[in-house]
Parts: structure tokens; C-alpha cells; sequence
């Protein structure tokens, strides 16, 4: 099942599919080790429209909620 | 020779280029502390070579402006220290790697080194620099650990021209993570937990809220009590002093004016005499100083803990209805110290709207804690009553402004993507001198500035310019805004110094009414000549025109309708 970051729920951990941007983007998701293959974990979406907060490896990270539309995801089935 | 140190945002580049050069710098637990290059000298083989403290960079394939300038100094430099977060090594390694293809010798600090215990992380170093071919230095660079081996070491450091593109350089830091690093998986801890709950909006908003709350409380608290039972006391010493200085010189006339100031019912009133030995020294360093020196206390616990990237995503959705984002909370929160660090500041932000309303904003509504000590003075026997208006008046102007600013001008706010770092316990070494740093740049540009204002009202006083300005700006000041024409003096000191302006107003005889209007307005009228300064090389002169015409209509705008209410 394929979902985007922004639509996963808050808690679950997933595998990053595919970016739907182009070069730019996709080298900036890579500063943070946002890749493709790469297992994230959703802490939350803030109200009002706000941004996506994930974990990656050691570190929290802040998306915003276009970039979170943009990033397709695979949830992983138990934990 | 010149030493580059090189890394990803938030590795701790500053507190190693501190700890080389002995050059205080700001340290902080947010990306993007540093925002201009710093430079500094060590002593290595008896010979005086320069560091240089090169703002974070993910890539040299640079993506921001901040990003070119990290880029470009490499062109300059003889050697790269290229500081690698320990906890955090795959993508770190992504720049090792491209600095490793730019045939300038490199040596990699492994900084964080206590943190992979508790994270469960193993790092082989031995394999990490065959693997690389360069030496690797594990440290911890708040406590100084690991710094002495970097430097016996900085010889050995070694320049390669490996060609890569991007993906065959992640599937070489993959191989090397394999290869160096274990982890195994810790329970979370305290912290840790906190970091969740922090960030979540049904935990993380009444957190704010108390975290604010607690803010104001101690800010106040601390402030009341230092003067309490320091400072006053300390300036009632000093009296008898001033006094025999008062009697020497016959109780009046210009010198003793200028000096003492003038005798209220005979005798000397701190807040009210005006001389220079009297009420300006008491305004900055008893009434001033103990508020500045709790606030920064608060402050820098607040950005060691890692408290304030969070916050920034929090409000990150209002702060985007104002045209800025999450991250220009830090320019507001530095600007509540003092303007001039908060306008420097707005170099985090991206764009130049961002940066025009951040500076802007801040300018107009958000005071200092030179005024804020001064206004909690003059409005706090009005209770919560009396200042809740004028913070309350200041926030609503702030947030409506900042939203016409957005529909206004052109221009992108970019959405946000930003590293939040963990949760810290600070360090009070570096605290204390950050503290330190903070109170010693208040001294030497609070003290000269506040006596140079005491000077001037009493020059402007002698000549009788004052009477002269406030006949002419009579109309505005009491038909717009309804104060008394004297009040005019205070807005003159104003543009020197808001506190006191503030204090200014105390012998005026002011209804409370009064005073909200005229802290408001001192507060949104203009910025003090200090900030304005700062805002005109971070602006330029158009932008700080528009600006300066914007604070001008708005507060007479604001001062005339609270006016109308009050």
C-alpha cells in the first residue's frame, strides 16, 4: 500500500517509495538522509495546516505539508 | 595557513573553534547559530595559524545562500577539521565525502562521542579511518575531551580526489556505516520521551504554555529580588556620596545639573534627577541590568535544551500566515533581550520578504528587556491590569501587521524543512560564559548610550530646545495620543534609549491610561539608534525607508485608538 508522509498516521513507521520531485528537491530530503529505502517514523502532524514531524535515524526532522505530499511512503505492517 | 572547521548545522563546529582559539562564541542547541564566519588565531608548532568557523553546511553542492558562503571559503583555506556529528555519522558522511573529493587535506572530529553510549551506538574508529584514509578524533567538544588529540593530530590529516557522484557516494557511506558502526537498540529515555511529547500539539501547546508562563514568572521574580536585595541597597551606599558631591558644588547650577541633576524636594531622586552620576547609572544597572541578567539566564537554558526548534514547529502554520516561518520565532526571542542581536539573527530565514517582515515585526512590537524592566516598573502597581494591555496591544499589533506585511508584499516563504536537534541537559560552562558575553555587550552598549542620553536631555534642556520641539509636536502628541507636551523629552531620549524614555515618564504624573499609550508608543515609534543601525546593513536604506514609514503610521494609528479606549 502506497500512502504520502503527510497522509500516514502519526506513530507508524514506513519505508520512503518514491520522491515526487524533481533534482532540487530530492537533494535537499537527501541533507537530512530523507532517501529512497530509507524507514522513517511519523511523530506528528501540526494543526492549522502545519508541518510533518519524522524521526530518521538519530534525528527530528520538520517537513512541510506540500513537501509531506510529495514524499510517498510504504507503512510497515506490524511493530 | 588557514584552518577550516566544516560541517553539517548543530555538530558543534563553534565549540571546537572556541576551544582551539580561545575566541568566546555564541554556542547554541539549534541549526544555524552561526551566521557569519568567525575567525580566530591558535598557536600550532610555534606558529600562529588562523581558524576559521565556517557556518553548517549539508553539501558542497551548495542550496543556500548561507550554504555558498561555506562553499566558497573552501577555495581559501589549507586544511578542513571536518566535524562530524557521532550520533548522527550517515549523513554527516555525505559531506566527509565531498570534502574528500576537493584534494585539500582533512581531518574528521567524531564530536558527541558520550552520546552514542547512551544511543547504543559502536563505532569502530580504527576501521572508520582506514576506510576514509584520514584521521578520525572522537570529542566532546563542550567539555574539551578529544581536543588535544586533534591537534597533535592535525598533521597526519591527508587530501584526496576521490570521484564520485551522488549515488555511488551513498553507497559508499552505506558500506561504511555497515562496516564501522553497531547499534543496538536502547530503551527511550526521559528525555527522549519528551522529545515526543514536546512536539505533539495535544502535549506540546500546554507545555508552551507553561514553559512561557515560567519564563515570565522567573524573568520577573529574579528581576524584582536582585533589585530588592542587591542592587538598591547597593545604590543606597552610594548615596551619601552623590550627596557630598550635590552639597560641593552648591546644590545647583549646569555642572551640577548635568552631573547630580536637579534636587527633587531637596534631595536626589534616582529616577527623576537626570545627572549623569545619578539616574544614569541607576537606570541601566538597577533598574535595567537585573531584569537583562535574568532574561538570559532563561534565554539560554531555553536554546541549550534544544527547547526552540521545537516551538518553531509548533507555531510553524502561524508564523506562515505572517509571511515568515517556524524559525523566526528565535529573531522574536532574541529580540526581547535586545534588538540589535534579534535583527542579526533574521539571516535564518531564507528570503528576503521573510527576512523584511521578521526584522520589521520585531523592530515595531517587540520590545526589549531594557524597556520591558522599565515599563514592568512603571505599570506594575496597576497589577497585570496595566502591563496585560500593553503586551497584549503589542501582540495583536504584531500579529496583524505581520499578516497585511504577507498579503502586501511579493515574494515566496518557501515551506519549512528544518533538523530538530535532541533534547540536551546544558552545559553550564558554556552557559555561564554565554550569560557572561550577553551582560558584558550590555554593559559597554547599554551604559555609554544611556549616559550619552542623559547628556543630550540635558543639554537640549539648557538651550531650551525642548520647549521648542514640544510646542511644535504639540498637535500629535496630545491631540492624537492625549499625553501631556513634556512627554515629548522622553520620545527625543527615545532614539537613543527606550529605558529611559520610559523612566522619563514617571515624573509626568501620568494616569495609567496614559502610560499604556506612551510605553506603546515608545515601543513602536522607532527603533533605538543601536538596532537601527543593524537594520540598515541588514535592509538596506530602501527597505528600513519602507519600514521606518510603516512603524510611523502604525503607531500613531495604535496610540490614537488606545487613546480613544483608555
Amino acid at each position: 500500500m502506497e500512502i504520502t508522509l503527510f497522509d500516514l498516521e502519526s506513530g507508524k513507521k514506513a519505508t520512503i517509495k518514491r520522491l515526487e520531485g524533481g533534482e532540487e528537491f530530492r537533494k535537499k530530503l537527501a541533507s537530512l538522509n530523507i532517501r529512497v529505502g530509507k524507514t522513517i517514523r511519523k511523530i506528528t502532524t501540526e494543526p492549522l495546516h502545519g508541518p510533518v514531524v519524522i524521526e530518521i535515524g538519530n534525528t527530528e526532522a520538520t517537513i512541510g505539508m506540500k513537501m509531506a505530499k510529495k514524499i510517498v511512503v510504504v507503512p510497515l505492517e506490524t511493530e | 595557513m588557514k584552518i577550516l572547521l566544516m560541517g553539517n548545522p548543530n555538530v558543534g563546529k563553534s565549540a571546537i573553534f572556541s576551544r582551539l582559539t580561545g575566541v568566546d562564541v555564541m554556542i547554541s542547541n539549534y541549526p544555524g547559530t552561526t551566521i557569519e564566519l568567525k575567525k580566530g588565531k591558535m598557536k600550532l608548532d610555534d606558529q600562529m595559524v588562523e581558524v576559521i568557523d565556517v557556518p553548517g553546511t549539508y553539501s558542497l553542492e551548495p542550496t543556500s545562500k548561507a550554504e555558498e558562503v561555506a562553499v566558497n571559503m573552501l577555495k581559501e583555506g589549507d586544511l578542513v577539521i571536518n566535524v562530524v556529528d557521532a550520533t548522527n555519522m550517515e549523513r554527516n558522511l555525505n559531506l566527509t565525502l565531498q570534502l574528500l573529493e576537493r584534494n585539500i587535506p582533512v581531518i574528521a572530529v567524531l564530536n558527541f562521542w558520550d552520546e552514542t553510549r547512551h544511543l547504543g551506538i559502536q563505532i569502530d574508529i580504527k576501521k572508520l579511518e582506514t576506510h576514509l584514509d584520514i584521521p578520525v578524533v572522537p570529542a566532546v567538544a563542550v567539555t574539551g575531551e578529544g581536543i588535544k588529540e586533534l591537534v597533535s593530530r592535525l598533521h597526519e590529516s591527508k587530501a584526496h580526489t576521490n570521484i564520485h557522484d551522488e549515488d555511488s557516494r551513498w553507497s559508499e557511506i552505506g558500506k561504511i556505516i555497515k562496516g564501522v558502526q553497531k547499534v543496538t537498540l536502547k530503551k527511550h529515555t526521559f528525555l527522549e520521551n519528551l522529545e515526543d511529547l514536546s512536539i505533539k500539539p495535544l502535549t506540546g501547546i500546554p507545555i508552551t504554555l507553561l514553559i512561557l508562563a515560567l519564563v515570565f514568572w522567573t524573568v520577573r521574580f529574579t528581576g524584582e529580588n536582585l533589585i530588592a536585595y542587591l542592587f538598591d541597597p547597593l545604590f543606597e551606599f552610594y548615596l551619601p556620596m552623590v550627596t557630598d558631591l550635590s552639597n560641593a558644588l552648591g546644590k545647583s547650577g549646569v555642572v551640577h545639573d548635568i552631573l547630580v541633576g536637579t534636587l527633587i524636594e531637596g534631595k536626589i531622586d534616582y529616577i527623576q534627577s537626570m545627572g549623569l552620576l545619578t539616574t544614569g547609572l541607576y537606570v541601566p544597572l538597577a533598574m535595567v541590568l537585573p531584569y537583562v541578567f535574568a532574561f538570559y539566564l532563561v534565554l539560554g537554558i531555553l536554546e541549550d535544551s534544544g527547547y526552540l526548534p521545537r516551538l518553531a514547529t509548533l507555531i510553524d502554520a502561524v508564523l506562515h500566515k505572517l509571511g515568515m516561518h517556524g524559525l523566526a520565532i528565535i529573531p522574536m526571542l532574541l529580540g526581547l533581550g535586545c534588538n540589535v542581536p534579534g535583527a542579526l539573527s533574521t539571516r535564518i530565514l531564507e528570503t528576503r520578504k521573510q527576512r523584511f517582515i521578521a526584522a520589521t515585526l520585531m523592530a515595531i512590537a517587540v520590545p526589549c528587556m531594557a524597556q520591558t524592566a522599565m515599563v514592568f516598573i512603571l505599570l506594575g502597581p496597576y497589577g497585570i491590569k496595566g502591563f496585560g494591555i500593553y503586551f497584549i496591544t503589542l501582540f495583536i499589533v504584531w500579529l496583524t501587521l505581520g499578516f497585511l506585511l504577507n498579503k502586501m508584499l511579493k515574494g515566496e516563504t518557501p515551506e519549512t524543512f528544518m533538523e530538530i536537534p535532541p533534547y540536551r541537559v546544558p552545559y553550564f560552562g558554556s552557559l555561564a560564559k554565554k550569560l557572561w558575553m550577553r551582560m558584558r555587550s550590555f554593559l559597554s552598549e547599554a551604559v555609554p548610550f544611556v549616559l550619552l542620553g542623559v547628556l543630550i536631555i540635558n543639554i537640549l534642556y539648557v538651550f531650551g530646545i525642548i520647549e521648542w520641539i514640544s510646542e511644535a509636536a504639540a498637535p500629535v502628541i496630545v491631540g492624537i495620543l492625549g499625553l501631556p507636551k513634556e512627554a515629548v523629552a522622553s520620545l527625543i531620549v527615545g532614539f537613543l534609549r527606550k529605558d529611559v524614555a520610559v523612566g522619563m515618564l514617571l515624573p509626568l504624573g501620568l494616569d495609567m491610561g496614559q502610560l499604556i499609550v506612551a510605553s506603546v508608543v515608545l515601543t513602536m515609534y522607532f527603533p533605538c539608534v543601536a538596532t537601527f543601525v543593524v537594520l540598515f546593513k541588514e535592509l538596506g536604506a530602501r527597505d528600513l525607508i519602507k519600514a521606518t514609514a510603516i512603524m510611523v503610521v502604525s503607531t500613531l494609528l495604535v496610540g490614537g485608538v488606545l487613546n480613544a479606549l483608555l
